[in-house]
C-alpha cells in the first residue's frame, strides 16, 4: 500500500492531478511534435539533395529571375520554361563537365489523378543520372512512349490511364515518397514529354507558343568531372553564356537549409521556452501542493517514514503524473502530426518528409524522456523543501 | 524498556523579539519505564510539545541526550532513527493529522504499510483498536467525513497499532468530550498495564488520575509534581 499511497494521493486530488497531467501533455506534444517536425524538415532536404541529383542545374536565366525555377524545386509550384538546344549544345562545350542530361518541364491544366495543375518532368532516358536511379527503385524496366511515373502524392496508381493536353499516357509505376516537390510531379521520358509539348502548343495552351519542341530544353543537369569544382563550372557557363543561369544545387539547397535553420532554431527555442515553463509551473504546482499537504508528511514522519522515504512519494507521484502525461502527449502529437503532415508541410513550404518509425520512436521516448526530466527537477526540489522542514513545528501549527 | 532524558535542552532563534535565543527546553532530566504512565502539565508555550517531539526523536535537542534502552537515539542516522520510531515509539500528535487519500483503516495501518510488513495479526488488532476506540462503524470512511473527535481517535489507534515500546501523547483528549476523554484516558492506562511507557501532555487536570507520576513545564524547566 506504501507503493500506492503516490497513486492515492493523486486519486484523492482529481482536479490538482489532471492540472498537473494536462500540463505535463502540452510539454510533451511541443517536445515530441517540435522533434519530429525538426526531424522531418531535414529528411525533406537530405532527400531533396539527393534527388536533385546533379553538382549543377542550368536554366533559362529568366526562370531564375522570375523565381519559378527555384519555387518549383523547393515548393512544389508548377512551371515550365525552354532554352533553345543551340543554347544548351553551348553550355555542353563548357569545360569541366563530367555527366550531363537534359530535362524537359511542362504544367498539366487538371488531369484526372488531380484536382490542380501538375509538373510533367521529362527526362533523358539515354544520359540521365539523376531520375532513372530513383525510378529503378519502384520500376525495374526503362520508360516506353507515353508511359509515365507519378509521384506518391498524386491520386492516381498503376495501370491508370491519364490525359494531358488531350494525349493520353498509362501510369507504369508510383514512386516511394520524398517528402519534396518531386511528390506530385509526373515523370516521363524525352519522346513522351515532347509529344505532350506538341499537344499543348497545338490546342493553344502552352505560354511558348513559338517553341519547337524537338528543339527545347528546360534545363540541363550536370556532374563535374573530376579536378574541377561545381563553382568553378557554373561560374564558368554565367561568363560565356548569358542567356542561361548555372545554379549549384548546393546554393539551392542551402537556401533551404537556412530556412531550415531558422525553423529549427525557432522549434527548438520554443521547445526550450515550453519546456522551462512547463518545469517551473510543475515545480511550483509541487510546492504548492507540498505545502498544503506538509501536515501529511508530518504526520508520515511520526510514524516513521525516514526522508529518503518522503522524497519517493513525492517522486512516485511526480513520474506517475509525468508519464501518464508523456504517453498521452505523445498520442495527441501522433495525431496532430501523422494526418495533417500534408497541412504542416504547406504552411512550412519546405521539403518535409517524416521520419520512418524507428526515429519517430526514438522522438516519442526523447519527449517522455524530457517530460519526466522536468517532473523529476521539480519534485527534487520539492522533496528537498518538504524533507528539510521541522516536523515538530508543522505538527504544532508554527510552520 | 527504559527511556531516559539527560541534559535536554533546545534553543530556538527567535529574531523578531528581543533576545535572539529563547530556551524552550532547559536541562531536562527525565527517566520513563515499560508500564508507566506519567502526565505533563503546563502552560501554553511552556516546552511541553517540544520536549515531547524530542523524546520523539522529531526534533534534535540543541545539546543533552535521548537514549532508549541504552541506545542514544540522535546518534543515529536518519533511516535508523525512523525506522526505530516506526517500530517502538507511538506518537499521537497535536491537532487533526489524518493522510486525506485514505481510508480510516488504512490510517491506522499507515506503520506497517509503511515498510510493507503488513499482517494479519496487525489487521486484527487493527480492527480490535478500532472497536475499542469506537469507530469501527468508519474503518472504510475517509478522514473529511469524520468529527475532529473521531479524527483523535483515529490518530490513537494509529498510535498504538505497532504495540509501541513508548507512546507519546500530545494533548490526546483535546478534541474529546468528558466520555471520550475518560475513555481514551483509560485505554492509555491499558496500554501501560500491557508494558508500554506513556507519557501524555495535557491540560486536563483529571488526567492525573490515570497516571502514575505527574510532571509540570514552567518556562522550559521541568519538575515532578504532586499528583492532586
Amino acid at each position: 500500500m506504501f507503493k500506492g499511497l503516490a497513486v492515492k494521493n493523486l486519486k484523492g486530488r482529481p482536479v490538482r492531478t489532471a492540472v498537473l497531467v494536462i500540463l505535463t501533455v502540452l510539454l510533451s506534444v511541443t517536445v515530441f511534435a517540435g522533434t519530429v517536425i525538426v526531424q522531418s524538415l531535414r529528411s525533406g532536404l537530405d532527400s531533396l539533395g539527393s534527388r536533385l541529383g546533379a553538382d549543377i542545374m542550368v536554366v533559362p536565366r529568366e526562370a531564375t529571375s522570375k523565381k519559378s525555377f527555384e519555387n518549383m524545386i523547393l515548393q512544389g509550384s508548377t512551371g515550365y520554361f525552354y532554352m533553345n538546344s543551340s543554347v544548351a549544345e553551348k553550355v555542353e562545350r563548357t569545360e569541366g563537365i563530367g555527366d550531363l542530361s537534359e530535362q524537359f518541364f511542362l504544367a498539366s491544366t487538371s488531369a484526372s489523378c488531380c484536382s490542380v495543375s501538375v509538373q510533367i518532368i521529362g527526362f533523358d532516358p539515354e544520359t540521365d543520372f539523376a531520375v532513372t536511379p530513383w525510378i529503378k527503385k519502384s520500376f525495374g524496366r526503362e520508360l516506353e512512349k507515353f508511359e509515365v511515373v507519378v509521384g506518391n502524392d498524386l491520386n492516381a496508381f498503376v495501370g491508370d490511364e491519364l490525359s494531358f493536353y488531350g494525349t493520353k499516357v498509362t501510369v507504369a509505376a508510383k514512386l516511394e515518397r520524398t517528402g519534396t516537390s518531386y511528390d506530385t510531379a509526373v515523370f516521363a521520358n524525352e519522346e513522351t514529354i515532347k509529344e505532350l509539348i506538341r499537344s499543348s502548343i497545338d490546342r493553344g495552351m502552352n505560354d511558348f507558343t513559338d517553341v519547337d519542341p524537338d528543339r527545347a530544353v528546360s534545363c540541363i543537369l550536370i556532374n563535374t568531372a573530376e579536378g574541377y569544382t561545381p563553382e568553378e563550372v557554373a561560374n564558368d557557363i554565367n561568363i560565356h553564356n548569358t542567356k542561361v543561369r548555372a545554379v549549384r544545387t548546393q546554393e539551392l539547397i542551402s537556401g533551404v537549409s537556412d530556412s531550415l535553420g531558422g525553423v529549427s532554431k525557432i522549434v527548438g527555442i520554443l521547445i526550450a521556452a515550453v519546456w522551462v515553463l512547463g518545469a517551473v509551473i510543475l515545480l511550483l504546482t509541487f510546492t504548492m501542493s507540498s505545502h498544503e499537504r506538509r501536515k501529511e508528511f508530518a504526520v508520515l514522519r511520526v510514524v516513521g517514514a525516514s526522508r529518503g522515504k518522503l522524497a519517493g512519494i513525492v517522486f512516485r507521484e511526480a513520474l506517475i503524473t509525468c508519464l501518464l502525461g508523456g504517453v498521452v502527449g505523445i498520442a495527441v502529437g501522433l495525431l496532430l502530426l501523422l494526418p495533417f503532415s500534408g497541412l504542416i508541410e504547406q504552411l512550412l513550404s519546405l521539403p518535409y518528409l517524416m521520419p520512418g518509425a524507428g526515429r519517430i520512436v526514438l522522438c516519442a521516448l526523447a519527449a517522455v524522456a524530457a517530460t519526466a526530466a522536468a517532473g523529476a527537477i521539480a519534485a527534487a526540489i520539492s522533496a528537498h523543501r518538504i524533507t528539510g522542514q521541522d516536523t515538530g513545528a508543522i505538527l504544532r501549527g508554527d510552520n | 524498556m527504559e527511556l531516559i532524558a539527560k541534559d535536554l535542552t533546545k534553543e530556538f532563534i527567535r529574531e523578531s523579539k528581543g533576545t535572539n535565543r529563547f530556551v524552550a527546553v532547559d536541562k531536562a532530566e527525565l527517566t520513563l519505564t515499560g508500564g508507566e504512565t506519567a502526565v505533563l502539565f503546563g502552560r501554553s508555550g511552556s516546552g511541553k510539545t517540544t520536549l515531547l517531539n524530542m523524546l520523539a526523536g522529531l526534533l534534535t535537542p540543541t545539546s543533552g541526550s535521548v537514549t532508549l534502552d541504552g541506545q542514544d537515539i540522535y546518534s543515529l542516522s536518519d533511516r535508523e532513527l525512523s525506522r526505530l520510531r516506526n517500530q517502538s515509539i507511538g506518537v499521537i500528535p497535536q491537532g487533526q493529522t489524518a493522510i486525506h487519500s485514505l481510508t480510516v483503516l488504512e490510517n491506522v495501518l499507515l506503520p506497517f504499510t509503511l515498510y510493507n510488513d503488513l499482517t494479519d495479526d496487525a489487521c486484527a488488532y487493527a480492527a480490535e483498536l478500532l472497536e475499542r476506540l469506537d469507530i469501527a462503524h468508519l474503518a472504510a470512511a475517509k478522514p473529511s467525513e469524520l468529527s475532529g473527535g473521531e479524527l483523535k481517535r483515529m490518530a490513537i489507534a494509529r498510535a498504538a497499532v505497532r504495540r509501541p515500546q513508548l507512546l507519546l501523547a500530545d494533548e490526546p483528549t483535546g478534541d474529546l468530550d468528558d466520555e471520550n476523554t475518560r475513555e481514551v484516558l483509560t485505554f492509555l492506562k491499558e496500554l501501560a498495564a500491557s508494558g508500554s511507557a506513556v507519557f501524555i501532555v495535557t491540560h486536563e487536570n483529571d488526567a492525573a488520575d490515570y497516571a502514575d507520576r505527574a510532571l509540570r513545564m514552567n518556562k522550559g524547566v521541568l519538575t515532578e509534581a504532586e499528583k492532586q
